[in-house]
């Protein structure tokens, strides 16, 4: 502990720094993003999206590498993907009704056969690893800074559209019969989901993104009364999980990812434990 | 507005969900301070055709008019109550937090006013649930749960108030109070009920409106006969009487 503490303040390693403030403040979006996503009963949707962003990464690297387009880093290319696919997804849930998974399901493999292929053609060695598992601690200055922008949109769009979301997730079509646009609130929504899965990319990976959007929540969604409650307790709980599994990974030095994800399913084994017992002693 | 406005108007309405047609030439309509039932069997149409005159679907052919308007454009004049049964038991959502939806639509970002807040309770008093307002909806019994649905339709302010399939699963002393309410908020609203019971359709209903493969009949309920019923069911079935109490044995009929 002491010496995490040491290695937290020595100037000479300020990844690890980076990596624990973006984590704390990356909470504040995953709870209260993953609360819509598990009130809504999206979390397929948040996975489809979180691995499409691989062809997004793999054509930024290509742009990058191949085309000479250096500007063009694989988070442009992540962010344009996530939000692409949140488009075609919220057409999709619209028009397609009973195909909607089969086409959930080509979008999550398509997604991900794309970056390969662009990460294939581009010399020089990538190691999808890092973006399949992600790793907190290669985040950097300009991560905190989307960090933070993306915190403050979600706030304050979730603040002024509060009342028409939850209706949304509560009773899309009462919500409809009372004039809202469903599908434009849908749609902004899960674009907020995308930005927010880019993010979990790249502290958790591409492939338990879905993990730490939606635990906390589940686990918040046990104690809470409101929508609301839910997003603070979420939040607390994420950042205990991104600390604790950053600390935890750092001493016995594993992977980050792979521990934050652990804590949370374990955590999330136990609340369901709790409850089952709680629910038995009241009947 | 008097007894006779028409508050619903439906003309030659036809329906298909693809090849299959669910609805032909529906002709009726409801007026101002009307109660009517639709009956019928499941997959009879019923919903399909709440969901018409709620703008929800638009029509093959025929058309709708709400007070002479377009569903799209008069939904807000509709009070609607689906089943409970639709929703999340876990959702985490308070008394006041369902009601309050009544009230959106009315502004931009959807934030509720003074005066929505005094709606809400208003709506909420008119079905006996002031004091459940901070309760979690989950915690509450159905027939509890139907009346706050009511009390959003409430809060919405409009003049028709249709009901889906609201007496399936509550018991029968909440069935008895739900019908109390409902006679009283018939003195200002039409009513219009889906259900695919009809034991007591008599009683409180003015007219009947039978869904059943593409037939719609109107009738009015002092003429609950036995053409009636198969009307409802499509084939001939036995009535319960369930004001009519005999001895263990039977009795017979001369």
């Amino acid at each position: 502990m002491i010496e995490l503490l040491a290695a937290l303040t020595d100037p000479d390693l300020p990844f690890l720094r980076y990596a624990l403030f973006t984590g704390l403040l990356a909470s504040i979006s995953f709870g209260i993003i993953g609360t819509f996503v598990v009130v809504r009963r999206i979390s397929y949707i948040a996975g489809a999206i979180s691995h499409c962003v691989l062809g997004g990464i793999g054509a930024g690297l290509y742009l990058q590498n191949v085309a000479g387009i250096s500007w063009f880093s694989p988070v442009y290319g992540a962010i344009i993907v996530a939000l692409l696919a949140a488009l075609i997804l919220t057409g999709v849930s619209l028009h397609a009704k009973e195909r909607e998974d089969s086409i959930i399901g080509a979008l999550w493999a398509g997604g991900m056969a794309i970056g390969l292929l662009f990460i294939a053609a581009t010399p020089g060695y990538f190691d999808p690893m890092s973006y399949l598992f992600g790793n907190i601690l290669l985040i950097t200055k300009n991560d905190l800074y989307f960090v933070i922008a993306l915190d403050i949109l979600i706030l304050v769009v979730v603040g002024v559209f509060y009342n028409k979301f939850l209706a949304i997730c509560f009773d899309v079509e009462y919500a409809q019969l009372r004039g809202l646009r469903t599908h434009w609130l849908y749609l902004l929504l899960l674009c907020l989901t995308a930005l927010t899965i880019v993010l979990l990319v790249r502290i958790v990976g591409i492939i338990m993104v879905i993990a730490l959007l939606t635990l906390p929540a589940a686990i918040a969604g046990n104690f809470a009364r409101s929508i609301w409650q839910m997003m603070i307790v979420a939040t607390l709980i994420c950042a205990v999980f991104i600390a604790g599994g950053l600390g935890l990974s750092y001493s016995l030095d594993l992977p980050s990812g792979s521990v934050i994800i652990l804590i949370a399913t374990a955590a999330y084994l136990l609340s369901l434990c709790k409850i089952k017992r709680r629910r038995k002693s009241r009947s | 507005m008097t007894e006779q406005t028409v508050a619903i108007q439906v003309q030659d309405l036809n329906f298909a969900y693809d090849d299959i047609q669910v609805l032909t030439d529906v002709q009726f309509d409801i007026y101002a301070l009307d109660s009517v039932c639709i009956v019928g069997p499941n997959g009879g149409g019923k919903t399909t055709l709440v969901k018409l005159i709620l703008g929800l679907l638009e029509p093959d052919h025929g058309s709708i008019r709400i007070y002479g308007g377009k569903p799209a454009d008069e939904h807000r004049r509709i009070g609607y109550v689906p089943q409970y049964a639709q929703y999340d038991a876990r959702f985490p959502i308070s008394v006041r937090e369902v009601v309050s939806m009544g009230r959106l639509g009315n502004s931009m970002s959807g934030h509720y006013t003074k005066i929505d807040r005094q709606q809400v309770l208003s709506a909420l008093d008119a079905v006996n649930l002031v004091d459940l307002v901070e309760r979690p909806f989950s915690s509450l019994s159905g027939g509890q749960r139907q009346r706050v649905l009511i009390a959003r339709a409430l809060a919405s302010g409009g003049d028709i108030l249709i009901l889906d399939e609201p007496t399936a699963n509550i018991d029968r002393a909440s069935e008895q109070n739900f019908f109390d309410l409902l006679g009283k908020l018939n003195q200002h609203m039409a009513i219009l009920m889906v259900t695919h019971e009809v034991g007591f359709a008599s009683t409180f209903f003015k007219r009947i409106i039978c869904v059943n493969n593409n037939q719609v009949f109107i009738h009015p309920t002092s003429e609950l006969t036995g053409d009636l019923i198969r009307d409802m069911y499509g084939g001939d079935l036995r009535m319960i009487r369930h004001d009519h109490r005999c001895s263990a044995e039977g009795h017979e009929h001369d």
